[in-house]
């Protein structure tokens, strides 16, 4: 009897939530899913949904644009996540070790992370503008003659971006990775320099392996979060110059909302998803070679 | 002759050079801000002055208003939409998390760890899968190019749920106990005991969800295209796809879009800190 009434307090609590995951979440998955097997145009009516198998992923295979976004996108979460978790570890242990001012820099290196994407896309694109830019202007003020073209050039263009994504997110791992720091014990460094130890052997030895699972936790949401660049593409590049800045979550954006190809899109989306979830799955049984288990 | 140099001495002449590298480290993270800010206030052909003028030579605060009254694209308006979106947004999504939380911490009912672990998965879905399925409802919800379409996907966030779920275990059982013998309802409970105590968790929801809002791109772009209900984000794009070459004026636009964020960061940064900080080291 009172467990009966539990259960209707915790439904009754939970009922806005359960109504959101509904009608939020799980519609949107499922109906995706029957999307990525099916013709439409997103404008005409539900009656209009045309079911043809597996036809948009034979379609996916010969499309130039899309096999260059997956390759495009893949060099980018090359670039972007080694380069966010080696300035996280790097600059978290120098801030936690060996600066005096420990909150300022706190501060500066956190800042770019919660500014507007689409402000800090602007203030990019200006400084790095290939003829009249401060970037290249001081390149050129210190004896380099002809410096990259940066957004405008086929081969630099992927690059900006992503230095402008190591710019705004490393601040993250650094915040992660000096409260992980405060959590290891400072008695184990005591006890390494008692045995002689240098500074770097305790880098090596103590904090790299007892910072390992909160390395891992980065490495795994920034990957997830990286494959999914969108924002500063369609800002700066529109996919260009070229092909060489076409990542994958734009090429579903114009299918889908330029080009209303909807189900062209949600097949895309969903191949999107399922190397998102094999590279998860794969992180997941690596870590046991490498992550420190407590 | 041989100096010995009294160890500690050595640390603390160590510690100032380290300081002194990262400081120039940490302008490099402040440099595009503060042109930002400078250009900001420059004329239109002394943007790209070299050697790059920090302060301008003549203060243009017409650049402000011309961009915070602009006829065709209004600042003033997308700012007070971006405010009011953020404001429903975190107000509904701290309603629904804050009583999600209570059942999965207070109350025992069936199939209560289920549920749980199904919120969580939904975390892992890419955030564009949504998009065409939305699109697809709010048309027949008749909410497409309203706010709406913005706000409502905002009440229903995991992340929020799942932090304060976690703060409300951390709530002793005695406090509540106490309350229920005093014939408090749960929804007393939830509003006086454990609300009050959640402060510090709601904070922190607060100010991310706020940054998220306010930084949002994707769903302003796919959802609005009325310029009457332009967020700060699509006023700023529509400017730069306008004409990409007033860049004093972009950039008063860029630093009106930055300055509420940075301010917020700088009042609350305990709160920042302390989300980012538990859910990176605890997840």
């Amino acid at each position: 009897m009172l467990q009966k009434r539990e259960n209707w307090i915790g439904y009754a609590f939970l009922l806005p939530s359960l109504i959101g995951f509904i009608v939020l979440k799980l519609y949107p998955v499922l109906f995706s899913l029957f999307l990525s097997f099916c013709e439409w145009d997103l404008i005409s009516g539900w009656d209009k949904i045309k079911f043809i198998g597996i036809q948009n992923f034979i379609n996916m295979l010969d499309d130039r644009y899309v096999v260059s976004s997956f390759s495009n996108t893949l060099r980018y979460v090359l670039m972007v996540v080694p380069g966010q978790l080696v300035i996280g570890i790097v600059v978290a242990v120098i801030l936690e070790k060996c600066v005096f001012f420990k909150r300022y820099f706190r501060t500066t290196f956190f800042m770019p992370y919660i500014a507007n994407t689409v402000a800090v896309s602007v203030v990019w694109m200006a400084m790095f503008h290939p003829s009249m830019g401060p970037v290249n202007s001081i390149l050129k003020a210190i004896g380099i003659a002809e410096p990259p073209g940066w957004l405008s050039s086929r081969d630099w263009a992927l690059v900006t971006i992503a230095l402008m994504s190591i710019w705004t997110g490393s601040g993250y791992n650094i915040v992660v990775n000096m409260a992980a720091l405060q959590g290891i014990p400072s008695e184990l460094y005591e006890a390494a320099k008692i045995d002689g130890a240098s500074g770097f052997q305790s880098f090596r030895h103590i904090t790299i392996p007892l910072l390992s699972p909160t390395t891992f936790f980065l490495m795994l949401i920034k990957i997830i979060g990286t494959f999914q660049v969108f924002g500063p593409v369609k800002l700066m590049t529109k996919g260009g110059p070229g092909r060489a800045t076409m990542v994958i979550v734009y090429e579903i954006y114009r299918e889908a909302f330029q080009y209303y190809k909807i189900g062209y899109a949600s097949a895309q989306t969903l191949v999107l998803f399922v190397i998102i979830m094999l590279v998860t799955l794969v992180q997941m049984k690596l870590q046991k070679k490498w992550v420190y288990q407590y | 002759m041989n100096v010995s140099i009294k160890p500690q001495t050595k640390t603390l002449l160590l510690r100032s050079v380290v300081t002194a590298i990262m400081f120039v480290a940490s302008l490099l993270m402040l440099v595009p801000f503060i042109w930002m800010l400078s250009t900001s206030f420059k004329g239109s052909t002394e943007v790209f002055n070299f050697p790059i003028e920090w302060i301008p030579k003549q203060f243009y605060f017409k650049n402000y208003s011309h961009v915070w009254l602009n006829e065709h694209y209004p600042f003033y308006h997308f700012f007070g939409n971006s405010i009011y979106i953020a404001l429903m947004a975190l107000l509904g999504q701290i309603i629904v998390s804050a009583t999600a939380a209570y059942a999965f911490a207070k109350v025992n009912f069936r199939f209560k760890n289920i549920i749980f672990v199904l919120y969580l998965s939904t975390m892992m879905i890419p955030r564009q899968a949504t998009l065409v399925p939305y699109f697809a409802l709010f048309r027949v919800l008749k909410i497409y190019n309203t706010h709406w379409a913005l706000i409502l996907p905002a009440w229903v966030n995991m992340t929020s749920i799942f932090l304060l779920r976690q703060f409300f275990l951390s709530i002793p059982e005695e406090l509540s106990e106490s309350a229920k013998l005093d014939g408090a309802s749960h929804f007393r409970i939830l509003l006086q005991i454990i609300m009050p105590l959640a402060m510090p968790a709601v904070s922190t929801l607060v100010v991310l969800g706020f940054v998220s809002v306010w930084n949002d791109y994707a769903n302003p772009l796919v959802f609005i295209t009325k310029r009457d209900l332009y967020t700060i984000t699509l006023g700023i794009a529509a400017y730069i796809e306008d004409d990409m070459t007033l860049y004093n004026l972009i950039m008063v636009a860029a630093t009106c879009a930055i300055a509420p964020i940075v301010i917020v960061y700088l009042c609350c940064q305990k709160y920042f800190i302390q989300g980012i900080a538990t859910t990176g080291v605890k997840g």
